[in-house]
């Protein structure tokens, strides 16, 4: 390869930055057109604006008592409460609209400390290559071998009942996750034709790995990104269903009201189907858009 | 009234006929399936074709008294065995078992046993006197692991410590055990004791056959791995008693078989074979009694009660013989300050929290013992709720910042705490509504939560106790009558009183004495009582002879079946 | 082939070293510590100390960790808390009901999901195509103990057509020689215990069995759309073959690989789906006797589990991978 062309293509590479803004631009147009992803996008709007508002959109506080009730008699919709009361006599609407932040607040923070253990393993990995790869492999070839519910539960039950325990529990199920990801996405860019000619060019190895081989990861880690927040999401229910969730069960969380109500089935089976429905909603807002997404981004899974 | 047939059970009798077919076709084979219970419409002739499936909460520990403190193992346990001296159907008050009876001489420490003659155990060899005696030596001369309280909890309740004792234990209050002729069995205790006869209607203290003992290595215990475990098989295959059923086969998670005992000495069994199986999850519970699985369970959650009646089923309740109360741990500020757990008292609402979390025939609680048991006073201060006065007690109590940490438990349901987040939530609000801030702690029942409350490391917390015998000193002796970390006071006046009360023989004078102390309790304020409860068993319509204990002693020898 | 077989194999003894390290440091970073941690309810501090010095618990941690590891090699995990019981007859004894479970929710997911994964690519772009899509995402993201109470209600508690708990009606009297109670049934010739213990199975399966279908419906979809493009397939219906034989011949069995390495990993998620599905079902396996342990804190049971669950799905995923080899050479080459 001769000079010119190697410069031909970093510029081709550095261009290609743009037609990647070019790509993701009509990624994005793609996306306007699948009302698959419109229906996901609606959906996670509508949750976070939830979670974000509650305070507002809440008719009552999630913790007041508004009402007598008894193990027999608990009042379901009205006028005035539109979901009914829950067991200890507090307004149900307004308990699942609080839920939604709980939800969120584990859902975010556990993803962004799982993708950050993630990608910086993924580059350490990817980056020296070698032994240090083999080595993070290993390490998360073992932690995948445990199933991720498992995991979560031997991490939650090590850590103790809080809904910190919760998130990191979350969070390291999601590590290897994103490790693996970020990996073979540096693998397949190191060989590419760009880095291959900016290395001969004499451009620094960290250099390619910042400005061509990270950018480029972006849009998967985005789309690993939004799936992996409707798998936080149910972990999160599934850990708090078993009685791993937080001390507090006067927060408000939607896997605690549905396991906590499950002895109210005969009486008041709608404490259980509401909460249930917003795990499941919020959770497939974030799957139909992560899928929309890949579809878009990856020509593979388009059809 | 039954419920509309169940079109499962209709299609299993008719592939029951499909079958005889088959079989009849092979030549016959022993394993023909034999339906019991609600399916069983032409056999209703011979009472031991019979079956009733009963649902329990969990499986058994192991089926050998003197290991288990649970619930599940016990039930099993009061079919299987029997004791010298046994409770009253229904009530609390020692009738005689495999005693006839029993005198005590003045001094109040050796007890003579009359034997019933002619009882054998299930392996065929003969209850007598000696059988008493190994098996009061074998629980006296427990060692190494077998004295671990967890272990032998109910005999070191009872008799304190062992023959030789490895831990800090006190003195056992048994000290011989002499089998003077085959039907006396005399028994010499270490001071005199008012609870002695009482407690032996324990299961813990049920006769065991000495020679099964012996030939299935009931005391083996082998440390493999990083804990120790039994290795004889006398608990779960062999336990071997004189009770009306005996035991069967026992497959762990799905179901635990007893047979009735053709040779029982007393009322001989209607029902000949009872099965309990294990279903953890309450309203599964419910479902597999409303769907026929099961004949009847235990447990039955306050919710399920009034829709369980309204479709037809029995609900029995035992007496209320427990008391639900909120701990308040002293070692330390604020709760050391009486004006503060005075404020506390009158910030909680116990009233609301019966009406919203009970069941009908729950009431609130006054003291730590319920109104059915002798010694109870009508008299002691109540606290009723009042948060101005709460408010007004905490600025009295000169505490300017008042917050506690609050425990409660997970995972668990118990008969006087059915559901302990629901009772903690309301609680909470009550004592924030007073200005007191709370901090949410809560663990799993068994063992974190439980050694958290033992250990002291809980300021507040929610616990109960449901009577093992009728006496005060099962519960407010138990509570207070020593230094507890969990209580975190040494209050000796409180110990002496309930140390004299204990030791009193003459009958008028101890009540006297129990209700002073309950007086003295309720002023001192350790902790506050909120409810006593009675416990509900349902049953599916044509169980009948069930008859509810308040301390879980109930057989299921009287109980019949029929069509519903 | 030996030589990647050989090479698969020994990427085994990292894993496995790793995992056993893993569950040797969790177990130790338990609240309350090992002893405290597998000694339960209540122990005196002289009874800690007792274990403690029986188990070399005072050993140094080097020691205590090939001593870990000789006796998890011969099966030891202890002894459970709850019933003294060696936790390994005790997964023994449970482990034949999940596997039953397991494979009956196996069957549901594959029986309904290549065929409608099939007729969606087929019909690319009909309402059944979206139909199975967006009911495929849905089965995704509906949780099991949701869906399992929803089944609940309606077939057990609104209908009541199907039993909601157990393996069997325990009022059967029954030989079990295989433990797979519906073999059982089978073999004994006891056709009334088969169907009593099919009827048990249905729902847990379908609960457990909603998250594969949804993946395996989805990849199904994929793999026959790519093998529909693929050249030889175009040919062969140039060539004016039977409709039915390119699908049997080409499409099917092209599109089966990665379905079939899907079903291969699907395993280990089944088993611990089996977590919340036995729960709720009350169905005697190991995934509820874990649940157990999980709320009584037994270290044991759960110590043992763990392995025992990592090394299954280990071995399954090697499997998979040495199948794949066979079937396809260029993955060898990796």
């Amino acid at each position: 390869m001769s000079l010119s062309q190697a410069e031909l293509a970093v510029e081709r590479a550095d261009s290609g930055e743009e037609t990647g803004g070019s790509l993701l631009g009509e990624a994005w147009k793609r996306l306007r057109r699948n009302p698959v992803a419109i229906i996901g996008a609606v959906l996670i709007l509508l949750f976070v604006l939830v979670a974000i508002f509650a305070p507002l959109l809440a008719p009552f506080s999630p913790t007041e008592r508004v009402g007598q009730t008894t193990p027999t008699s608990i009042p379901g919709p009205t006028a005035e409460h539109l979901l009914g009361l829950d067991d200890l006599g507090r307004d149900e609407l307004s308990r699942v609209i609080y839920g939604a932040r709980q939800s969120l607040i584990v859902g975010v923070v556990s993803l962004i400390l799982g993708a950050t253990g993630g990608i910086l393993l993924g580059l350490l990995a990817g980056a020296f290559g070698g032994w240090v790869d083999n080595l993070v492999m290993r390490i998360v070839d073992i932690m995948l071998s445990v199933p991720g519910l498992l995991f979560a539960i031997a991490v939650a039950a090590a850590l103790g009942q809080s809904l910190t325990s919760v998130m990191i529990a979350i969070a390291v199920v999601n590590i290897p996750i994103f490790a693996r990801l970020l990996r073979g996405q540096m693998l397949a860019q190191r060989d590419s034709d760009y880095a291959l000619a900016a290395r001969s060019l004499g451009v620094r190895h960290r250099d390619i790995v910042l400005k061509h081989v990270l950018p480029n990861s972006v849009s998967p880690v985005i789309v690993q990104g939004t799936l992996t927040l409707a798998t936080a999401i149910i972990d999160a229910a599934a850990l708090s269903f078993l009685g791993l969730g937080g001390a507090d069960p006067s927060v408000p969380e939607w896997g605690r009201m549905l396991a906590d109500t499950q002895r109210y089935l005969a009486v008041a089976p709608q404490l259980a189907v509401f909460p249930g429905l917003a795990i499941v909603f919020s959770a497939l807002g974030f799957t139909l858009l992560g899928e929309s997404l890949r579809e878009a981004i990856d020509p593979k899974y388009r059809r | 009234m039954r419920l509309s047939p169940n079109p499962r059970r209709v299609l299993a009798a008719t592939m029951g006929g499909v079958l005889a077919v088959t079989l009849a076709a092979c030549g016959g084979d022993s394993g023909g399936p034999t339906t019991g219970g609600d399916t069983g419409g032409t056999d209703d002739s011979a009472a031991s074709a019979k079956t009733l499936v009963f649902g329990a909460s969990a499986d058994p520990v192991i089926i050998d008294g003197a290991f288990v403190s649970d619930g599940e193992s016990i039930r099993v346990i009061r079919q299987i065995f029997e004791g010298l001296v046994t409770t009253e159907a229904g009530g609390t008050d020692i009738v005689p078992a495999l005693a006839e009876s029993w005198e005590v001489d003045e001094a109040g420490t050796t007890w003579t046993f009359s034997l019933r003659e002619g009882v054998t155990f299930h392996d065929g060899s003969e209850f007598n006197a000696e059988a008493v005696c190994t098996n009061f030596d074998r629980w006296y001369n427990f060692t190494d692991i077998l004295q671990s309280p967890s272990v032998s909890y109910y005999w070191q309740t009872v008799f304190g410590g062992f023959a030789q004792n490895e831990g800090d234990l006190p003195e056992s209050l048994y000290s011989s055990c002499e089998a003077q002729d085959p039907t006396t069995a005399v028994i010499t205790l270490s001071k005199p004791s008012a609870t002695f006869l009482t407690s032996l209607s324990l299961p813990a203290f049920s006769m065991a056959s000495p020679q099964a003992l012996q030939e299935f290595g009931a005391d083996d215990v082998s440390g493999s791995g990083e804990s120790p475990q039994f290795t004889g098989t006398y608990g779960t295959e062999h336990p071997t008693g004189t009770g009306p059923y005996k035991f069967q086969d026992w497959t762990r998670g799905d179901k635990l078989t007893i047979t009735a005992n053709e040779d029982y000495w007393g009322d001989k069994a209607q029902i000949g074979t009872v099965i309990f199986r294990p279903i953890a999850d309450g309203p599964a519970r419910r479902q597999a009694l409303e769907a026929g699985d099961i004949d009847g369970y235990d447990l039955v959650d306050p919710s399920d009660v009034q829709a369980l009646e309204d479709a037809g089923f029995q609900i029995l309740r035992r007496p209320a013989f427990n008391v639900g109360y909120i701990g308040f741990n002293q070692s330390g500020p604020p709760m050391d300050n009486p004006k503060f757990r005075e404020a506390v008292a009158y910030a909680i609402n116990r009233e609301d929290l019966v009406t919203t979390k009970y069941p009908e025939g729950a009431e609130v609680a006054t003291q730590f013992q319920p109104p059915q048991l002798w010694g109870y006073n009508d008299g002691v201060p109540t606290y009723d709720y009042d948060p101005d006065k709460a408010k007004q007690l905490i600025e009295e109590s000169g505490i300017t910042k008042p917050a506690v940490e609050f425990w409660f438990p997970t995972d668990v349901s118990r008969p006087y705490m059915p559901d302990p987040a629901g009772n903690f939530q309301l609680i909470k609000a009550d004592l924030e509504a007073a200005g007191i801030a709370v901090t949410s702690k809560s663990a799993p029942w068994s063992p974190d939560y439980l050694d958290a409350v033992d250990n002291g490391k809980a300021q507040m917390y929610l616990l109960g106790w449901t009577g093992d015998f009728g006496d005060p000193d099962n519960f407010i002796g138990t509570f207070f009558q020593t230094p507890q970390k969990s209580w975190g006071f040494k209050n000796q006046q409180l110990f002496n009183a309930l140390d004299e009360a204990e030791a009193e023989p003459d009958q008028d004078k101890r009540e006297e004495l129990y209700q002073d102390i309950n007086a003295q309790i309720m002023e001192f304020l350790p902790g506050l009582p909120y409810v006593h409860t009675e416990p509900a068993i349902a049953f599916r319509p044509g169980v009948d002879g069930y008859v509810p204990s308040p301390v879980n002693n109930e057989d299921f020898n009287k109980v019949t079946l029929s069509e519903g | 082939m030996l030589r990647f077989v050989v090479r698969r194999l020994l990427l085994l003894v990292p894993i496995l070293f790793g995992l056993s390290v893993l569950l040797f440091i969790w177990v130790r970073a338990l609240p309350g510590g090992p002893a405290v941690a597998l000694l339960g309810e209540r122990a005196t501090p002289e009874q800690i100390a007792r274990i403690e010095s029986l188990y070399g618990l005072d050993r140094p941690l080097y020691e205590q960790y090939f001593s870990f590891v000789r006796r998890a090699a011969q099966l030891d995990f202890g002894a459970s808390i709850r019933t003294n019981q060696p936790v390994i007859d005790e997964i023994q004894r449970r482990f034949p009901a999940t596997i039953e479970l397991s494979v009956a929710a196996m069957i549901f997911a594959v029986g309904i999901g290549i065929p409608l994964g099939y007729f969606a690519a087929r019909r690319y772009g009909t309402w059944l195509d979206n139909l199975s899509v967006s009911g495929s995402l849905l089965g995704i993201t509906i949780p099991v103990f949701f869906l399992a109470f929803i089944l609940k209600y309606i077939f057990a508690v609104k209908l009541g057509v199907l039993p909601t708990s157990g393996r069997q009606d325990v009022r059967l009297i029954v030989d079990h020689p295989t433990n797979f109670y519906v073999l059982d049934g089978l073999v004994t010739g006891n056709w009334n215990a088969a169907w009593d213990a099919l009827q048990h199975l249905i729902l847990p399966a379908i609960a457990l069995g909603t998250i594969p279908l949804a993946i395996i419906v989805r990849i199904t979809r994929a793999s026959v759309l790519d093998v529909v493009h693929e050249d030889y397939v175009r040919t062969a219906e140039a060539k004016g073959l039977v409709k039915g034989t390119i699908t049997r011949r080409h499409v099917l069995r092209n599109a089966m690989l990665p379905v079939a390495t899907i079903i291969g990993l699907q395993t280990g998620l089944l088993l611990s789906g089996a977590i919340l599905t036995e729960t709720v079902f009350a169905f005697p396996g190991v995934g509820s006797f874990v649940f157990g342990a999980i709320s009584f804190r037994d270290y044991a049971v759960l110590q043992g589990f763990i392995l025992f669950i990592a090394v299954i799905y280990v071995l399954v995923n090697l499997v998979v991978d040495i199948s794949y080899g066979l079937i396809d050479p260029r993955v060898r080459v990796r």
